[in-house]
Order: C-alpha cells, then sequence, then structure tokens
C-alpha cells in the first residue's frame, strides 16, 4: 500500500523527531566525547589541556568501577526478577473473582505514582531506620535486634525500594495480557485432564511472554539510571557496597567537578548501556515480531 | 479533550512568557538548617526597609546545595544573585575571582567586630569575601543526669581516654541509651569533618609536606581503631548512616549520652520545645591525648555574591542585612537569646544577656581554640582544620569517607580501610599532578 | 480467564488481595498518618496508628516554608507541557511508522529508545553549559523541552504500538473516498487513536512529573517543581518525619489522584502492543 508518494511523507512526518533525538544525543555526546580527552576540574577554569587517554585510564582502573559494574547488573537484575515474578503472582491473584476489584488495584497501582525522590525518603527514614524507623519498632516488638538494612544490607535494600515503585507496573501489564487469555483455551485444557500448574506453565506463560518482555524493556532503561534512591539512601555506601555506574558519573563529575573524568565515565557508560541495549533490541525484536 | 488540549498548550505557552522576571528580585541560595530557615521567616523585616527588593528562597539540603551553586558558579550560570557557601569553598572561589569583594557594607556593619578566626578564613588578598552568617566549632554534648548516673564527672577539656571511660559507663543497649554518638555517614563535610579533626589531636594529618598521603601511619592507624571501638561498642545501630542531623535527632530523644558535633547542635538540644532532653544538657571541650591539638573543627556557613551578577548592589544590601548586629538583636527579640546564629562576633560575647546562654562561652572558647592555618601536631601544607583547602579535596574526602564508613559498618578492617584511603589519595594527587 | 467460582474461594481470594493490596499501599497510608502527628507522636514505639490528636501544624509550617503553589504549579505546566510538546512531534512520526513502514522502522524505533539509555549525569556538564549559553537556565521552556526529549522515545514508541493495530483497511477506505494525508489523519485516524494518545499522555505526566535529576539540577527559583520542593526536606535538622511526611503527601498527591481517577485509560495505554 506505500507509495513513493505516501513514503516520502512518511520521511517527513518522521524527520522532526528523528532529528530532533539525533541532536539530543549527538550535541551532549560530542561534547562529553571531547570532555574526555580533556584534563578539565570545574574548580580550575583555564587549566584545561589535552590528557589523552589518561581520564579513560583513570576512571576503568578505578577499584569502584568494577564495583559499580556488578552493582548496576545486580540492581537492574534483582528489580525485574523481583517485579516479573511478583507481577505474574499478583496479576493471577487479581485477575481472579472477588470483592473490592476497584480499590484493590487503585491501592495496587499507588507506588508507581510515587517520586523516586519520596520513596527513598519515606524508606529511609520510617520504615529502615535502625532506631526509629517502623521495621525497628516490629523487631523490638518480637524481641529481635534491630536490623540495620542500610549499613547491612545497602544494595538489597535499595532493590526492595525500586521494586517496591516497578511492580505495580508490571503488574498492571502483565494483568492486561492475562485478561486477554482466551478462556476456552484454558477450559479445554481443564477438560484434558491438566493440572494447574501445567495449565499455568504451559498456556498462561507463553502468553504473558510478550507482556514481560516488555516489561523488561522498560524497566531496564529506567532501572539503569537509578540514581535518585541511591544518592537519598546510602550516597553509594557504605564503601562501594550501593554505588552503581550513574553513581559512580556523579560522584566523578559532581562531587569531584572532575569533569574530564567524569566526561569519560559518561562514554564508558554509554558504550555499555547500548551493548545492553543491542541484547535487549534483538530479543524484543524477536518476540514482538511474532 | 481537543479544547482541553488546546487551553493546556496555550497555558504553557503564556506561562513560559511569562517567566521575565522584575529587575531587583534577588535569588538566594540557602542550606536547610535551622537558623537559615529562621532567617527566611524575618525578611519583613529586610523588605520593609527596602521595598523595592524582593527575595527568593532557594532551600536545599546541603550537598544538593554545594552541588548546584559550585556547578552554577564554575560554569558562570548566574542563577543566584547569593550563595551560601562554607569556610571551604570561600577562600578556593576568592582565589578564582568568582567573588564580589564585600567591600562597603555600610556605616554600623563594624567588620572589625568579625571574630579573628573566622574572618582570616574568609579574607583573599586582604579583602573579604564572604560574611559569615553563623560559625561553629565542635564540641561535646553529654547528659549531665547519665554522667551523674554514672558516677562520673565531665571535666572542662576531657582526654579521649575519659570520653571511653564515659562512653562505656553510660551505655545501656537495653534501654536505648548509647554512650556516644558521632557521625559515620560518608562524606567530607560529615564523617570526615569528625574523623580529620579527631586525628589531628591523634598527631595525624592529610598530607606531609611534599603532599604525600599518610594513611599509613601510625597515628591515623590508632584515630580509626580508637573510633571503631567506640562505635561498635558504645554507638548507635545503623551508625555508618548518620550525619549531624540524625545524630541530632537521636540525642533529642535521650539516645545519646555523649555526642561530639557542631556547636551550633547546643542550641537545638537545649531548646525544650524539640528536645527531650533539654534540662540535662552539659557541655565541654572537644577531647584531646595531650599533643597540644583539640579535636575541634572551625566551620563557618557564610553569605557570598557571585561575580557577574547584575544586582550586586542589593545583594550586597542583603547580605548585610543578615550579617549584621542588627539581625542577631531581631532574632533575639522574637525567639530568644539562645536562638541568634553563634559564633561570628565579638560583641555577641560582650552582649550580658548572651553570656548567660549555658553553651555560648563553651562555643567562644572551642571557636578560638581551633588554628585554620596550623591545624596540625606535625607541619602540613595546607590550610584548614577538617578539611584541606585544595579543589580536589571534596571528591577526595567524600571517598575516604567511604571507606571509613564501610569500616565502621563491618564491612572491612580498619587495616584495609586505611590501605583503600592510602592508595586512592595516592592514585588522586598523582592524578592532579601534586606528587610524581 | 474469570470463572465461576465458588463463595469460599471468592472470600479467600478477597482476603489475600486485600492484605497484599493494603501491605503495597502501607508505606504511602503511613505518610499520610504521620503527616498528621506531632513529631514525638511520629516517632512513638509502640507506633500510634489512628488514636492521636490530628494536626495540621506540619501542613502550615510547611506551607509557611515553601511556595508550594508555585512548586506545583511549575510540576503541573513542566510536565503536561512537556508531553503535549512530545506528542506534538511524536504522532506523526508514530503514525508514518505504523503505516508506512520501511525496511529501518523497527531499528530507528529501537535507535530512538536506546538513546534513553544514555545516563543523565554523564552529560549534566555539557547541558548546563548549553543552556546557560541559550538563557534557558530555570526557565520552564527549558524544562519543557529537556523532559519532552526524555520521554520522546517512549511517547513514539506506545503510539506506535497503538496505531499499529488500528487495521489498514479502514485508511484504504478513506483514501478510496478520496481523503487526503491531512484529512486522514484529522477526522479517520485521530478518533480511533484517542484512547492511546490519552494514556500515553497520562503516562508521560506521571513520568515527567517524577522525574528528579534535571528538573532539580536546571531550576533555581523560578522554575522549581515539586522535586525541589522536597529536596529542601530530606534532610532537616532534629525531628523530622511528621514535616517530612506532609511535604511528600504534598508532593505526592496530586499526581496519585490523576492516576487514579484515571487509571482506566491509564492501563488500557499501558500494553505497548503487549496483547494481541
Amino acid at each position: 500500500m506505500a507509495t513513493e508518494h505516501s513514503k516520502s511523507a512518511a520521511r517527513f512526518m518522521i524527520a522532526p523527531s528523528v532529528l530532533l533525538l539525533m541532536a539530543w544525543m549527538v550535541i551532549p555526546l560530542g561534547m562529553t566525547l571531547w570532555f574526555s580527552f580533556q584534563r578539565y576540574n570545574l574548580l580550575m577554569p583555564g587549566m584545561e589541556t589535552f590528557a589523552g587517554w589518561d581520564n579513560y585510564y583513570y576512571f576503568l582502573t578505578d577499584p569502584a568501577f568494577t564495583a559499580a559494574l556488578f552493582n548496576t547488573l545486580f540492581l537492574v537484575v534483582g528489580v525485574l526478577v523481583i517485579t516479573v515474578v511478583g507481577g505474574v503472582l499478583l496479576a493471577l491473584l487479581l485477575d481472579q473473582d472477588f470483592w473490592g476489584q476497584g480499590v484493590v488495584r487503585i491501592l495496587t497501582i499507588a507506588p508507581f505514582f510515587v517520586m523516586p525522590t519520596v520513596s527513598a525518603l519515606v524508606w529511609k527514614n520510617m520504615f529502615m531506620n535502625p532506631v526509629n524507623g517502623l521495621f525497628a519498632h516490629l523487631f523490638k516488638a518480637l524481641g529481635l535486634q534491630p536490623f540495620d538494612f542500610l549499613s547491612q544490607a545497602p544494595l538489597m535494600s535499595i532493590i526492595v525500594i525500586v521494586s517496591w515503585a516497578w511492580l505495580p507496573f508490571a503488574t498492571l501489564i502483565l494483568l492486561t495480557a492475562m485478561q486477554s487469555l482466551d478462556s476456552e483455551q484454558i477450559e479445554a485444557a481443564e477438560m484434558d485432564g491438566a493440572g494447574y500448574l501445567s495449565r499455568f506453565f504451559y498456556i498462561v506463560v507463553p502468553h504473558l511472554s510478550r507482556a514481560a518482555t516488555v516489561v523488561i524493556l522498560i524497566e531496564t532503561i529506567f532501572l539503569l539510571s537509578v540514581f535518585a534512591e541511591i544518592l537519598v539512601t546510602t550516597n553509594g555506601g557504605p564503601g562501594y557496597a550501593s554505588t552503581n555506574l550513574t553513581y559512580l558519573i556523579y560522584a566523578q563529575s559532581l562531587l569531584q567537578y572532575d569533569v574530564g573524568m567524569g566526561a569519560a565515565g559518561g562514554v564508558v557508560a554509554i558504550i555499555l548501556a547500548n551493548i545492553v541495549a543491542f541484547f535487549l533490541m534483538r530479543m524484543i525484536g524477536k518476540n514482538l515480531d511474532a | 479533550m481537543k479544547s482541553m488540549t488546546r487551553a493546556l498548550l496555550g497555558a504553557t505557552a503564556v506561562a513560559a512568557l511569562a517567566t521575565a522576571a522584575s529587575a531587583e528580585t534577588l535569588t538566594i541560595a540557602t542550606v536547610n538548617n535551622g537558623d537559615m530557615i529562621r532567617m527566611q521567616g524575618l525578611t519583613e523585616d529586610f523588605t520593609a526597609q527596602h521595598p523595592d527588593i524582593e527575595l527568593e528562597w532557594v532551600t536545599l539540603e546541603e550537598n544538593v546545595l554545594r552541588q548546584r551553586v559550585t556547578t552554577d558558579i564554575a560554569t558562570k550560570g548566574g542563577q543566584y544573585d547569593v550563595m551560601t557557601i562554607g569556610t571551604y569553598e570561600a577562600p578556593i572561589w576568592a582565589a578564582q575571582g568568582w567573588l564580589v569583594p564585600l567591600e562597603d557594607m555600610g556605616e554600623d556593619y563594624d567588620v572589625d567586630d568579625i571574630l579573628p578566626a573566622i574572618r582570616s578564613g574568609l579574607t583573599h588578598d586582604g579583602k573579604l569575601y564572604a560574611a559569615p552568617f553563623y560559625a561553629e566549632s565542635s564540641m561535646v554534648m553529654y547528659r549531665t543526669d547519665l554522667m551523674e548516673k554514672a558516677g562520673l564527672e565531665m571535666p572542662d577539656a576531657p582526654t579521649w581516654d575519659f570520653i571511653k571511660e564515659a562512653a562505656a559507663a553510660m551505655t545501656d543497649k537495653e534501654g536505648e541509651v548509647y554512650g556516644i554518638c558521632l557521625r559515620g555517614k560518608a562524606g567530607w563535610g560529615e564523617n570526615m569533618a569528625f574523623l580529620t579533626a579527631m586525628s589531628n589531636s591523634y598527631g595525624a594529618r592529610w598530607f606531609d609536606e611534599e603532599w604525600n598521603p599518610q594513611f599509613d601511619g601510625e597515628a591515623w592507624k590508632a584515630t580509626l581503631t580508637d573510633y571503631l571501638d567506640l562505635m561498635n561498642n558504645y554507638g548507635p545501630p545503623g551508625a555508618s548512616g548518620n550525619g549531624f542531623n540524625e545524630n541530632l535527632s537521636l540525642f533529642q530523644t535521650g539516645k545519646c549520652g555523649m555526642w561530639i558535633d557542631a556547636t551550633v547542635a547546643a542550641s537545638f538540644v537545649t531548646n525544650p520545645n524539640d528536645s527531650q532532653v533539654a534540662d540535662n544538657v552539659g557541655f565541654a571541650l572537644a577531647p584531646d591525648n595531650g599533643l597540644g591539638k583539640r579535636g575541634n573543627w572551625l566551620w563557618a556557613w557564610n553569605l557570598a555574591i557571585p561575580a557577574g551578577t547584575e544586582k550586586a548592589d542589593a545583594a550586597k544590601e542583603f547580605v548585610a542585612w543578615a550579617t549584621s548586629k542588627h539581625y542577631t538583636e531581631l532574632v533575639a527579640a522574637k525567639d530568644g537569646w539562645a536562638n541568634v546564629p553563634p559564633g561570628t562576633r565579638q560583641s555577641l560575647y560582650e552582649t550580658p544577656e548572651y553570656i548567660e546562654v549555658p553553651f555560648a562561652m563553651m562555643t567562644l572558647q572551642s571557636i578560638n581554640s581551633a588554628d585554620p592555618t596550623n591545624p596540625t601536631v606535625d607541619p602540613v601544607p595546607y590550610t584548614g582544620v577538617q578539611f584541606v583547602a585544595i579543589p580536589e579535596f571534596q571528591g577526595l574526602g567524600t571517598a575516604v569517607g567511604q571507606q571509613f564508613s564501610a569500616a565502621l559498618a563491618g564491612q572491612m578492617s580498619a587495616e584495609d580501610a586505611l590501605a583503600a584511603a592510602q592508595s586512592l589519595t595516592e592514585r588522586e594527587m598523582k592524578k592532579a599532578g601534586y606528587i610524581k | 480467564m474469570a470463572r465461576k467460582t465458588t463463595a469460599t474461594r471468592k472470600a479467600g481470594v478477597t482476603a489475600l488481595a486485600w492484605i497484599i493490596a493494603l501491605v503495597i499501599f502501607f508505606p504511602i497510608l503511613w505518610t499520610v498518618l504521620t503527616s498528621f502527628k506531632t513529631e514525638a507522636v511520629a516517632i512513638a514505639d509502640p507506633p500510634v496508628w489512628f488514636n492521636f490528636d490530628w494536626t495540621l501544624e506540619n501542613y502550615a509550617t510547611v506551607q509557611e516554608r515553601s511556595n508550594y503553589a508555585r512548586h506545583f504549579m511549575n510540576s503541573v505546566i513542566i510536565s503536561l507541557g512537556s508531553t503535549l510538546l512530545g506528542l506534538l512531534i511524536a504522532v506523526p512520526a508514530a503514525w508514518a511508522m505504523a503505516f508506512v513502514p520501511g525496511k529501518r522502522t523497527k531499528d530507528v524505533l529501537m535507535w530512538m529508545l536506546s538513546t534513553k539509555m544514555m545516563p543523565a549525569v554523564g552529560v549534566l556538564i555539557p547541558i548546563y553549559l548549553l543552556f546557560r549559553n541559550l538563557g534557558l537556565l530555570d526557565t520552564r521552556s527549558g524544562l519543557v523541552v529537556v523532559l519532552m526529549l526524555m520521554n520522546l522515545p517512549i511517547i513514539i514508541w506506545m503510539l506506535y504500538t497503538y496505531f499499529k493495530e488500528i487495521p489498514g483497511e479502514i485508511l484504504e477506505a478513506a483514501r478510496m473516498d478520496g481523503a487526503n494525508l491531512r484529512n486522514e489523519i484529522i477526522y479517520v485516524l485521530t478518533p480511533m487513536a484517542v484512547p492511546g494518545i490519552a494514556s500515553t499522555l497520562l503516562l508521560n505526566v506521571i513520568l515527567a512529573w517524577n522525574e528528579a535529576f534535571w528538573t532539580l539540577n536546571l531550576t533555581a527559583a523560578k522554575a522549581a517543581p515539586l522535586t525541589a520542593f522536597i529536596a529542601s526536606y530530606s534532610s532537616p535538622e532534629g525531628l523530622f518525619y511528621a514535616k517530612l511526611s506532609a511535604a511528600s503527601t504534598m508532593a505526592i498527591a496530586p499526581i496519585m489522584i490523576l492516576g487514579w481517577f484515571s487509571q482506566k485509560q491509564l492501563v488500557r495505554g499501558l500494553t505497548f502492543g503487549a496483547v494481541k
């Protein structure tokens, strides 16, 4: 149906978006690349000199870099596992017939609307604080020693906070997908004597895989750049225990004001993000075409 | 739907156009400390005197504030007309020519009244570049009732050994009373402010005269080991996340026996509105080890005017007002003498009503006993008591602070933390070209 | 897959669903409750649930300290403005991709999404310098543009998945009737796409509302939205749970209420073409 005319019209319509995003990517990226080869500390203007690969050398050999790489990975995978598995289970539950469906749905999606800064502040102070937090009160009531979440299990705590915010999102998409499942198919399987578990694994799971892919893609985009939650709760610590790549770059460029090194980190992160993107896109592309 | 969309688009356009502000609006960046927030509430006095000047406040948490104003001034962003900066930034920024010198502050400003220890840190080439709003040192705040119960008496100038003994005697973990609360949250202005000041009294230093890092020395090892012992045995849980504010609420709710921190905290812990222990607080100088230096720091929050603002005159009017004797009286009249911003002017410590305030003289003594130009037992190439006045220090201090915070959380030993601190400091100093 | 269920089963499911929902919602509920307590009650152990003297004092304190109305308006203008601007640019692009797909369409789409993976912190200084030179620092227009660019890929993708599900025959029919491209979009496509556009709008308003990096770093006083408002409460002195709760409630309430009222529309668009 695509004529030459409509093709050129289509190009014309796509052009603004492509050009804008191109500019949004190329201009900062170009500047970042340029800075990454400069010895440039914001606090010492006029001292910029060509630095060669120094910034990259120092960034990549920084002991925090490896830690940050693994933390980023754990954070993304951890949250994905919790939200997708939790989301499937929750969607299964909410798909049943029960009283108060509307209210329950409103309550479950609420965390998605909370700003990351606010949710981090609330969790850190009112729940995880080892002296005045609600968990500490609970532990004491049970006769246990309060557990200091943010210093004993900092990354895990952050995974919990972030998962809390993203679980509703995953649940909603999976629930919508589940509701489109053909109930006749299920009933047919039931008549063939398939048990609940096999029905779940052979019918529900394949049906949800598309929705799950979408959840994974969108969440990964946001999870790679988790920042506010870390800044507010642990400042990347103790040590490097909860420093992810984004936070590390922040520490370099905005705490040390070392623009050159921060830029080098930015370039490294962009390359890594694109590797992730490449695999993710192939996976998504395959799944969405099907 | 369509008409709503159009209305919204219109509103957006109008709002975007309407951002042009009138000429004499001062944008002031401040830290969200109690004294600064009080100032916001008192600005009517200023605007009554200067009806042509409007004030816009940007109040931010300390770390966010520092990052925002530094980015802005270094890129000449020009978003602020008055900035709240610390004693660390003032000399560095002044040397860069980023600040407007504060001359001609009006007849009754009396610049010579500013305490010399504070003023010298804010002066560059003989000119004042930032006006102190309040200044602080650090001291021991302790619970007199618990001290009595423990059968001890706090001397005016305690030693670290006494602090250890008292912390052990006051701790009652069942009753949620922890002998000592200290900063543990990583940051050059958080745990490193305390630890660097403490290390001074142990004879340690950041660098020798050739800028070689000294974390591999015995003095630092003794400092960190003692700090960890104190905190692990007698400190509150979660200490590695505690900064000034967290400790303040712990102390105010009666969970700390002793707290060594900023002198400004004295007015908060003795204020019965906020503090459950207001009647039972005593003060003492920061501890020492008999080496001639005490473990107290020196800090001031100051108002400065970025070079390049078009409203320098109006900004100066405001800075003069906020740091004047008149402002002190204004606060005294409204909230009482205990709440005036402390530590900046000699005349305040000559005011009879103020001397009555229980922590007044201890604050003055603490401030006067800190010497930023000669902070350590052994000679050093830098100035600054709890910081090193070089641009690299913010990042460095925070990175080292992370290691010490990890040690406090039990993730690594004191030796490993010191070794990591040593190697990362060496790296940074090499990168920055101080050492080859 | 809703099926006939027995009453006991239904009761069981109801109980379980409610318990889980309340657990998930609990942090928000607790924050709202705490905002009406005094500071001393806020940290009381054992915790006080409903039986306390409700006070509005915290809200008064917060209001006294910050100009909530202005932060709120800035948030509204920035999140709506950026989303509407984004839609304006994205609708034609998504339309073209969905109905005149080329060999490269999928690649272009994936490339667009990958721009979202660029870590914002890494490019703050370049963007800050750029904004300074263009005079966009602390302006709502500047933020509208940045947040629009941030969310544009998501907007295009959501719309694309929507448009793709509109049967091509309808357009063919319209074209037979002699409708040109413009009319085709306005009279045929738009009505069918309204649900998709509405949910895209909602989701992106939420994302823009909660964006806390650019909004905090590129503003000072005039254009600062609610994310900057909350930044001044993140670590105040002394006891602050109640005040923090009040400020938090004020920051999240508007968007949550919007979200609740429009959840049906939102949910329809959250499928990203994942449902066939």
